[in-house]
């Protein structure tokens, strides 16, 4: 086949891919969207098969055929719940991918004495750079998130010294490849640099940092792409690799912002231990009012809108099925029902909305952050399940907060505010929540599923 | 030198439409948007499929294989699961 046809194929696989992630915003047209992705994927391999070049199909066959064979039971069996560390496995893999493709064209481009060009160097050096660090920081972020290795945030003795280091030895090798490309041990030097690298970055980072990281990984794939694009002068490569790592950004800055830290406080900084957790004795002192689900119920019997704020809690205990009966049950008496979704309720950007989605929540009843945020003064009640910080009142009174300036959810403005919690425990920042004594807040202590079906129960004796 | 100013601009304008499109993308479908996204970048299955069929030598149709492995269950993997977790945005309740 022509090389004019195979880029013009290239060209309408970019489209497609361009089409489908268009059609990601909304999600009525995002089903057609992924399709399309899928379709231009398909046409790019199509394409590649008939390429001249390949003389023989077998690898090829058995490669694809046990790729398939691993990547159909992953996708379609995982849990909703462990989709956060099932992405990140499938992004490592795509960041291993590019390391290895662009080993193989540094050993062909020598095989083939074609010489070498600066550019096809430097690209061959940033593809194993990139792809190592994303393929172990995606392992160990997977590692983390299936409890493997430990979630908490761990610190390194001179940790930001030993990855300069590193970091030096990586763009030294990378050096030393590019003013003698022949010198392969140069690049499987660098590329076990770099997987170093991947695992030092990660592994001191927090379970409650993993959205940011996740999003990072996700960028930093589709840049080792687009590298890879360069070593191949492959413009498919390149545009996808790119509208990938521009995904990746963008989302990586909407978790920081929605955690109220900076990427590299995310990434070097381990967060200042809870100084002030003695004065929550003080906050929290006789003005706690404890509630029964039975009090609940004659409240929600009386409240016309009442809005659902899912924290990760809720995940944990396996609630949401239940969250959806109970929201079922209040619709049916005629109360409205909505879900104020904070954008790092979940382990990765958007994980609580698909957990709800999962259990039959409509999409339309899920409002994000800046939605609900300017009805909680007409709501009645607000339920919080298994959410704390994202709801502290002290994000926006107390500028000595860790967590000041933060983005939370405004719950405190509603008539009546019900916590349903296990206990009076800090949240990640580790700093006491005022929402939990306030006047309009009464307190429900229990596991997040058992409280929720109490309260259902309640409802249907009342 | 001229290939590559035209890679580099095709490389900046992809991103800029990426910006572009994916600032609109609403935070209910960020995580189907990122396991989407995230399938999309296996598009380096195509480098790897050259890599394991035109068999320069031994080594690199083992460097090739391994990642038409890898690469193959980035994509089949990526846009399944992205299908899966669609379908439910989709569904009337």
């Amino acid at each position: 086949m022509p090389q004019v046809i195979v880029n013009l194929a290239y060209l309408l696989a970019s489209i497609l891919f361009i089409w489908g992630l268009k059609g990601l915003t909304h999600p009525r047209t995002a089903v057609g969207g992924n399709l399309a992705g899928a379709g231009g994927m398909l046409l790019a391999v199509v394409v590649t098969l008939l390429d001249r070049a390949i003389v023989s199909y077998e690898l090829i066959v058995g490669g694809l055929v046990v790729g398939t064979a691993a990547g159909i039971p992953l996708a379609l069996k995982v849990p909703m719940t462990a989709m956060p560390q099932l992405i990140a496995l499938f992004n490592g893999f795509g960041g291993g991918a590019s390391v290895l493709v662009a080993g193989a064209a540094l050993i062909e481009t020598i095989l083939i004495a074609s010489g070498f060009t600066t550019h096809v160097t430097v690209s061959i050096a940033a593809s194993g750079i990139v792809g190592a660090v994303t393929f172990w920081g995606s392992l160990v972020a997977f590692g983390k998130l299936q409890g493997l290795i430990s979630e908490k945030s761990m610190s390194v003795p001179a940790h930001q010294l030993w990855n300069g280091l590193i970091g030096v030895a990586c763009l030294a090798l990378a050096g030393w490849l590019v003013v003698d490309p022949t010198a392969t041990m140069s690049y499987w030097g660098l590329v076990l640099a770099a997987s170093l690298l991947g695992v030092m970055l990660v592994i001191p980072i927090g379970g409650a940092d993993m959205p940011v990281v996740i999003s990072l990984l996700n960028s930093y794939s589709g840049i080792a792409a687009a590298a890879t694009g360069f070593v191949l002068s492959n413009n498919g490569l390149i545009i996808a690799g790119a509208l990938v790592g521009a995904s990746g950004i963008i989302l990586t800055r909407i978790m920081c912002r929605a955690m109220n830290r900076s990427l590299t406080n995310v990434l070097f900084g381990v967060m200042a231990p809870g100084q002030t957790a003695a004065p929550g004795e003080d906050i929290y002192a006789g003005k706690i009012k404890t509630t029964s689900a039975e009090e609940i119920a004659m409240l929600f019997d009386t409240a016309r809108r009442v809005v659902i704020v899912p924290g990760y809690g809720l995940a944990v205990a396996q609630a949401q099925h239940a969250v959806r009966d109970l929201a079922n049950a209040l619709e049916s008496r005629g109360v409205t029902v909505e879900y104020g979704i904070h954008p790092v309720a979940g382990r990765m950007p958007g994980h609580m909305n698909v957990l709800l989605a999962d259990a039959n929540v409509a999409y339309e009843k899920l409002k994000d952050m800046d939605e609900i945020n300017s009805t909680f003064e007409q709501t009645d009640l607000v339920l919080v399940i298994g959410a704390n910080d994202v709801v502290n009142p002290l994000a926006r009174t107390d500028p000595s907060s860790p967590i000041a300036g933060m983005p939370i959810l405004e719950v405190d403005k509603a008539k009546t505010v019900v916590v349903l919690k296990r206990s009076l425990s800090p949240g990640f920042a580790g700093i006491p929540n005022p929402l939990f004594a306030a006047d309009n807040t009464l307190m429900l202590f229990a596991d997040g599923k058992k409280g929720v079906l109490d309260l259902i129960a309640a409802l249907k004796e009342a | 030198m001229e290939s590559l100013v035209a890679a580099v601009t095709i490389f900046v304008l992809a991103i800029f439409v990426g910006f572009e499109i994916i600032t609109k993308v609403p935070p209910t479908l960020h995580t189907p948007l990122m396991s989407g996204s995230n399938a999309i970048s296996g598009i380096t299955l195509i480098g790897a499929l050259l890599s394991a069929g035109t068999q320069h030598s031994t080594l690199t149709a083992i460097l090739g294989v391994i990642a038409v492995i890898f690469a193959t269950i980035n994509v089949v993997g990526g846009f399944l699961v992205t299908h899966r977790m669609l379908k439910m945005f989709r569904r009337k309740v």
